[in-house]
């Protein structure tokens, strides 16, 4: 009876040790799953022009290109989840058809309300090394930019704290933002550096004048002549704000005030900095895909690009932070041929890459 | 037998002390082991250790020797040579091949290319990845802009991205200069002037250098750590030699042949060099 009382107190001993054991490999097996665990490296893919020419894409440290970060960000880009009355997606603005902007002067937020400002289109984000976003250049990260639709009351109209409890309860996201960030716990960073993410992937250099320059293919004379004078000073001069042939941004990614009006009632980056001699100034657009992105400026007020042509041509206005660069404000403008107009557009309009609107990586997932 | 190979050993120790004895011979060299020319073998220091040291360029921008910074952008008025009431809204230019020259006929050569962005405060310096050489120095040269070799179109990332290329049918490369401001016209009416600078088109494809290699004689001596000013005196692109009325040039300047010729001679002493500080 002793004997077997000591045998059982043996066996109880070991089995105790082994639970033990196996506990405590168990543990260190989650642990090492929880630190491990990182969601699987995606850098951008650069367009050979790109990477000729540019420094490589900028990508913050704290939010690395991961498959599942973009994979997140792009089905976060087009759910109407984001709007107070799951309505309106990013995308909604921002379609893949009009290079990720729309086609109207001013987007309709979700109460029905326009905005002040024309949708900006987005690609290339990742070459915005100064970090300034929006028109105002107000946003100083493109996840901080990512934030501030939703909460617009003439946008998304919603609150982040509302948003993450939506995705909190979904059936899937939880599970999505674990892939993406090691974590289920949602937060409005997080969400913001997924659409980050998935819109520095939306990148577009394969227009013709890209492949010409790659020698993969021709231009017309039209679009060549539209060229010279868009690099000519006594002409064009576009190329001080909108790069040129080894610039293939076709945008200085600053702020200037290009002579739309003689009284500034939207002071743009004055706003944002509070120094009067920024009033009036507003981002320089990339002049990529403007075949897709009518209309234009930062209110869309030309509904066509003839209507820009003829603003630099003969309607530059002055006012006191007209940049210098509008030289010939005093006559109204460069006062282009018809011709030189038309060529002008030619050249423009080979800056379009119809392949970035149909990229089945940049489609609704959802 | 013991007793002489008792002495035997003494006279050697005897005779091995004396050898120490005698005064060794003087080794002249560097007795800094943290010197770049330590000599182990040298027993008396002659003074000659040589250190690498850091460079840092400053570049300063003055108007006839009134500090000028981002400040004074499209806010301070200026009185040109010819009398023109101006402001200045951006300031760019591009610093090339900075050569220090040394007193033993050596010289250290940067490599990097610079920028300078006035309203950009991280463009002012320049920290060169080449160290300095403690010791006598007779001169600094650089350029202004690209010499012919260097001038390459698109050849310049960082360049690139700051849209900062001279037209190809102008020769191409990239630009030396943008000036951009605005003055007060006879009529006293604000007007636009874009003072740019690059390589000189002769005619269409015949196209000339434009650069300006500067070469300043100065003696000074690096002992530390130094930072040396390049200075800018922007009035002087106006003024010497010949006096720039921007009634008569102020815009379309580029394509401009005699513009360009005389940005480069008004250029000869726009630059100097200030301070070494150590």
């Amino acid at each position: 009876m002793v004997c077997k009382l000591k045998q059982f107190q043996f066996l109880i001993g070991a089995l105790a040790v082994l639970i033990v054991v196996g506990c405590s490999s168990n543990d260190s097996t989650l642990e090492e799953v929880t630190e491990q665990y990182t969601p699987t490296p995606k850098p951008l893919t650069v367009p050979t022009i790109l990477e000729r020419l540019l420094p490589p894409p900028f990508i913050p440290a704290d939010n690395p290109q991961t498959e599942e970060g973009i994979a997140l960000g792009r089905k976060l880009f087009f759910d109407p989840i984001l709007s107070g009355n799951n309505t309106q997606a990013c995308a909604s603005c921002h379609k893949p058809a009009n290079a990720f902007t729309d086609n109207t002067r001013f987007s309709v937020g979700i109460d029905g309300l326009e905005g002040e400002r024309n949708s900006m289109p987005i690609f290339n984000l990742a070459w915005n090394r100064d970090n300034h976003f929006f028109w105002d250049g107000r946003a100083l990260s493109i996840e901080a930019q990512a934030l501030e639709p939703v909460t617009n009351p003439v946008e998304m109209h919603n609150t982040w704290e509302n948003v993450v409890g939506s995705l909190q309860d979904h059936s899937k996201y939880p599970e999505l933002f674990n892939k993406a960030f090691g974590t289920k716990t949602i937060t409005k960073e997080l969400a913001a550096k997924a659409i980050a993410q998935f819109e520095r992937t939306l990148i577009s250099a394969n227009s013709p004048f890209d492949k010409y320059l790659l020698g993969e293919g021709s231009l017309t004379q039209q679009e060549l002549n539209g060229f010279d004078i868009f690099m000519d000073e006594a002409r064009g001069d576009c190329f001080h704000c909108h790069g040129n042939e080894n610039s293939p941004l076709w945008t200085d990614n600053i702020f200037h005030n290009n002579g739309l009006d003689a009284i500034i009632t939207d002071k743009g980056l004055g706003n944002v900095t509070g120094d009067p001699n920024d009033d009036g100034l507003f981002k320089s657009p990339s002049l990529r895909n403007l075949a897709y992105t009518a209309p234009y400026m930062h209110d869309g007020r030309f509904a066509t690009l003839d209507e820009v042509i003829n603003h630099y041509s003969e309607g530059l206005v002055y006012s006191r932070t007209i940049d210098p660069l509008m030289k010939a404000v005093s006559r109204g403008g460069v006062h282009l041929s018809e011709a030189d107009k038309a060529d002008l557009k030619a050249f423009l309009l080979s800056l379009s890459d119809p392949s970035f609107l149909t990229n089945p990586n940049f489609q609704d997932p959802n | 037998m013991k007793i002489n190979a008792i002495l035997l050993l003494i006279m050697l120790v005897t005779i091995g002390c004396s050898t120490n004895d005698d005064p060794p011979a003087e080794v002249l060299g560097c007795m800094d082991a943290n010197s770049l020319n330590y000599n182990s073998a040298a027993n008396t220091d002659d003074g000659s250790c040589i250190y690498e040291k850091n460079a840092t360029i400053l570049f300063t921008q003055n108007w006839s020797g009134n500090p000028v910074a981002e400040a004074d952008l499209n806010t301070t008025e200026f009185l040109n040579e010819a009398g023109n009431l101006i402001k200045i809204s951006r300031l760019r230019y591009l610093i090339s091949r900075i050569v220090l020259k040394k007193a033993d006929g050596t010289t250290v050569n940067f490599d990097e290319y610079n920028l300078v962005d006035l309203s950009n405060v991280s463009s002012l310096t320049l920290s060169p990845a080449n160290s300095i050489i403690t010791g006598e120095y007779t001169g600094i040269t650089f350029i202004y802009g690209f010499n012919e070799a260097d001038n390459i179109s698109g050849a310049y990332r960082d360049l690139n991205d700051a849209d900062w290329n001279w037209p190809t049918n102008l020769g191409g490369g990239y630009h030396f200069m943008q000036m951009d401001g605005k003055f007060e016209d006879v009529a006293g009416i604000s007007q636009p002037f874009n003072f740019h600078n690059g390589t000189a088109r002769v005619s269409d494809g015949v196209f000339e250098q434009n650069f300006i290699a500067f070469n300043f004689d100065k003696n000074f001596t690096i002992t530390d750590d130094a930072t040396i000013e390049i200075k800018m005196d922007i009035s002087e692109w106006f003024k010497n030699p010949v006096t720039w009325d921007l009634n008569d040039r102020s815009t379309n300047l580029m394509m401009n042949y005699g513009a360009q010729k005389d940005m480069q001679k008004n250029g000869g002493s726009v630059f100097s060099i200030g301070d070494i500080s150590q």
